[in-house]
């Protein structure tokens, strides 16, 4: 539990600081920013989770976004009337099957994690062009059901909860019950902690390396068609850019085991919120959008040299 | 064992180097043009000396996903220095010095707390560019004109990036095949705990490799600043993709203790070949995207078939 805790203390201290300096920061309105910055990041960290969990990477959530995103869009574009609910099914279904071919080139091709999914980045953004042969999808194409999740959701004392937010908790209140009482969430962590171990005791490697990457693409698929519904547009060059660094800070911040084999939700959870608050702090404070990618990176090595530290001295111990 | 590895890896490559330049050349009429295939040569000429480097920080079990961060901030801090009127010699030396400083952090911080380069390198991916950005914004630095042009310019006919690439390509070939720093990188690659039995300088030779990594970022710093006469932080973004396909299409193992400089510059050859046959037949970038990040998949995947890495490495 001590890296949660740890999590939540730097919000306070970074939520009390931040205020002090400019009290904006604490009023309903920049919360609501903060609670609307969250949900992309939650759905994705989540699927990232499952595949730090067994050791791995996946690097082309990015490009998964984007694709699923401009491929929802143009089907919404061709029939209009498409439920919100089916728009949303297409979404996950096409995350899968990208997923699944990351997989495929983990498992099949027994390409190391890293490597496939940095060719897999490459390749489903220009394939996102091809898609989409370079044009955006623009709000006019969206149906207003969708982009209203954004801006609807449960309000209380002056904030809002979107219902995109409660999308996002809800994949992260089923990912911790699967890596709970899934069997197979069990042979995630299984695999990660020590794959060797885990094959003589009969958990495959393979099928747990297939479920975590096809669940990491189908929630980037999902939140592909969050963007749409979040942003309004979907740019085949911009969605999703950059996000994997977000997404594998937020997962570091929590405490999950960059090199496998442990992790909690809430700690990834907390670690979306973290920098949630940090990002509106920035805007708030009128520290431009630049100092965010150093922000990051500052970020995710501050985690994983902790980290090192600590196993270094569990080693040593 | 490599050695006798090699041969036939080159010779896939050659043969893939020149049925591509005939079937290029049959479609695209000209294409073959001596003149115009080493102008463009200037435009990979920095993927393929980041690809050298490359190649060592492999070979030893690594991987430096920062290198291309760490030329842009390098190529952003020689602009600003330029422009602050700094004379053009110190200005060189000074980059080359912060970008070897940048890519020895890596190495240090992958020692020091025994972390994977691949986590270690992401984070500083974030941090260089990121401190580039920080330091520029939107904005662009105009570097002054007589350090601009170097590779409009010749040497021996050949334009200058390329001459520095294949004397890079020459000296890293001697370095890591006929040295004995060159033998320790492979067995730290090949086999770590074996190598620190062996009573091999690990942690030095490991620092070593990142450091020659920053090196060539702060080469090809200095020579894209010349090329396109500004620094900018959102240059060469992606450039990390290329250079890795290269350096793994040229036979560099993921895992390490496998790989060639002579590879790797066929490599460059055949990725500059592929791209520079797609910028003729017009296809867009983002397409040439996709082929590029197909051939790393394929490259790796084809190694990968061929004979179980892990089988390889011997456990102690």
């Amino acid at each position: 539990m001590k890296r949660e805790w740890i999590a939540l203390l730097l919000i306070a201290i970074l939520c009390l600081a931040v205020g002090l300096a400019e009290p904006r920061y604490l009023q309903p309105r920049s919360i609501d920013s903060i609670l609307l910055w969250m949900p992309l990041t939650v759905v994705l960290a989540m699927g990232q989770h499952l595949v730090v969990i067994t050791g791995g990477i996946d690097i082309s959530i990015g490009s998964i976004l984007a694709f699923a995103g401009i491929g929802v869009g143009l089907l919404l574009k061709a029939q209009p009337g498409l439920p919100i609910p089916l728009a949303f099914a297409c979404g996950i279904a096409i995350g899968l099957v990208l997923g699944f071919v990351n997989a495929a080139l983990i498992v099949w091709l027994r390409l190391a994690p890293l490597i496939a999914t940095i060719g897999t980045l490459a390749a489903f953004r220009g394939l996102t062009f091809a898609l989409s042969k370079g044009d955006q999808i623009d709000g006019s194409t969206l149906p207003d059901g969708l982009t209203s999740l954004a801006s609807n959701g449960v309000s209380a004392g002056g904030v809002t909860v979107s219902w995109l937010l409660v999308i996002g908790l809800g994949v992260a209140g089923a990912t911790a019950l699967f890596l709970r009482f899934g069997a197979a969430g069990r042979a995630l962590f299984a695999v990660g902690s020590n794959a060797e171990a885990a094959r003589l005791r009969g958990v495959s490697l393979s099928k747990a390396t297939f479920v975590a990457y096809s669940t990491c693409g189908a929630l980037a698929g999902l939140a592909g068609v969050m963007y749409a519904a979040r942003f309004g547009f979907v740019n085949p060059g911009s969605a999703g850019q950059n996000f994997e660094l977000t997404v594998i800070a937020a997962v570091a911040i929590g405490g999950a085991k960059l090199t496998g084999g442990s992790g909690t939700v809430t700690g990834t959870l907390l670690g979306c919120l973290l920098l949630s608050c940090i990002n509106v702090a920035l805007s708030t404070l009128g520290i431009d959008a630049n100092w965010q990618l150093l922000a990051y990176g500052t970020v995710i090595l501050a985690a994983i040299v902790v980290d090192g530290i600590r196993s270094k001295a569990e080693v040593a111990r | 064992m490599r050695v006798s590895r090699l041969p036939w890896d080159l010779m896939v490559l050659l043969g893939l180097l020149i049925a591509g330049s005939l079937l290029a050349s049959f479609f695209i009429p000209g294409f073959l043009d001596f003149r115009y295939l080493l102008d463009t040569s200037t435009l990979h000429a920095e993927a393929g000396i980041l690809a050298l480097a490359m190649t060592f920080v492999i070979v030893s079990g690594h991987i430096d996903l920062s290198i291309a961060s760490n030329m842009v901030l390098s190529a952003v801090f020689a602009g600003l220095m330029l422009k602050s009127g700094m004379n053009p010699p110190l200005v060189i030396g000074l980059t080359c010095v912060a970008s070897t400083l940048l890519g020895t952090l890596n190495g240090v911080l992958v020692v020091l707390f025994r972390l994977p380069s691949f986590l270690v390198t992401l984070a500083t991916l974030a941090i260089y560019r990121g401190t580039a950005q920080a330091l520029l914004g939107p904005k662009s630095v105009a570097i002054p004109k007589e350090m601009v042009g170097l590779d409009q310019s010749l040497v021996a006919g050949i334009p200058w990036p390329t001459a520095i690439f294949v004397m890079l390509a020459i000296v890293s070939g001697l370095l890591l095949h006929r040295t004995v720093f060159g033998r320790w990188t492979f067995a730290v690659g090949t086999n770590e705990e074996a190598a620190v039995y062996a009573g091999l300088p690990v942690a030095r030779i490991k620092i070593w490799v990142f450091a020659l990594a920053g090196l060539a970022a702060g080469i090809c710093a200095l020579l894209i600043d010349s090329r396109l006469g500004v620094a900018r932080h959102d240059l060469a973004r992606g450039l990390e993709l290329d250079v890795i396909t290269i350096a793994v299409v040229g036979g560099c193992a993921i895992r390490g203790g496998k790989g060639s400089i002579p590879g790797t510059v066929l490599a460059m050859l055949l990725v500059m070949l592929i791209r520079t046959a797609m910028g003729v037949a017009n296809v867009k970038a983002e397409y040439q995207l996709t082929a590029i990040g197909l051939l790393l998949v394929l490259a790796v995947g084809f190694g990968g078939l061929r004979g179980s890495p892990r089988a390889t490495k011997v456990n102690l």
